[in-house]
């Protein structure tokens, strides 16, 4: 039987779905019978999603920024 | 590997022709400088780290080596560049210890501080520009260590292998940095979401 300490450690490979499927049924028998360890996961999962989706997303590069580093390497 | 079209890129940039260095920055300046804006604190810093990381390829071109991927190489001079200028400017006490944010257990292996679910979806807050920004702010809060792993992988979307090799570490060492930067930021987190 495992424990909270056993799930949190390894819950990127939970995530991943990269456990072994005897190591994942231990998890989830674990997550049916632990309410912290599946508010654990959820808040886990949507922290990476908040990361991915904070992120800035522009990916235009300005003609002056252009302009300034060619003229900075032709000084090079 | 390099493709056909980067050998022919990095052939012109070794031979010195401006117009190589053209061709690279409409190639690749896009997404380096969109690498760098997450990175760097403003967009003026942004747009020095990729100046200063052009000036190091055009300087180093010469030791690229020939069976690594240019983008890989690249990334890992922008993000040299943009942690240059992070360090200047950073004081002391801007970064939290990440011991601090990690879950802590019981003997018997229990958490000690039972967690609770947000009352909020992530795809929900993403829709509010002071909580895209809480989220910005609580990954610049990270160590350096951790913040550059969970910005590669979670937010450019690097493999661990590339992560790996950008940054000169071990797979081992990204897969253990990422999962303790999750944890501290989803504590991070928690701390502002709870309540």
């Amino acid at each position: 039987m495992i424990v909270c300490r056993e799930v949190i450690a390894f819950l990127d490979d939970y995530v991943a779905e990269a456990l072994p499927p005897p190591r994942r049924s231990e998890f989830d028998h674990h997550l049916t019978v632990c309410p912290s360890c599946v508010a654990y996961l959820a808040t886990y999962r949507e922290t990476i999603v908040l990361a991915r989706g904070s992120a800035v997303e522009i990916e235009d590069v300005p003609p002056e920024v252009i302009t300034a580093i060619l003229a900075t390497i032709a000084r090079n | 590997m390099l493709s056909m079209n980067d050998a022919v890129l990095v052939e012109g940039l070794r031979a010195g022709d401006g117009a190589a260095f053209e061709t690279l920055l409409d190639r690749y300046g896009g997404k380096l400088l969109r690498l760098a804006r997450r990175f760097c604190e403003s967009e003026e810093d942004a747009r020095d780290a990729l100046q200063d990381a052009m000036v190091a390829v055009f300087k180093s071109i010469g030791n690229f080596e020939s069976n690594s991927m240019l983008s890989t190489w690249l990334h890992r001079i922008v993000v040299n560049a943009c942690l240059m200028k992070l360090r200047s400017k950073r004081r002391r006490g801007d970064e939290i210890d990440i011991e601090d944010y990690l879950p802590r257990f019981q003997e018997d292996g229990h958490q000690v501080e039972p967690s609770e679910p947000w009352a909020e979806s992530a795809q929900s807050m993403l829709e509010r520009d002071e909580l895209r920004a809480l989220v910005r702010d609580s990954i610049a809060r990270l160590p350096e260590n951790y913040r550059t792993v969970l910005q590669l992988r979670d937010i450019e979307e690097m493999s661990t292998e590339e992560v790996a090799e950008v940054l000169g570490i071990t797979t081992n060492a990204v897969k253990i940095r990422l999962h303790r930067a999750r944890q501290a930021l989803r504590a991070l987190l928690d701390e502002q979401l709870k309540s």
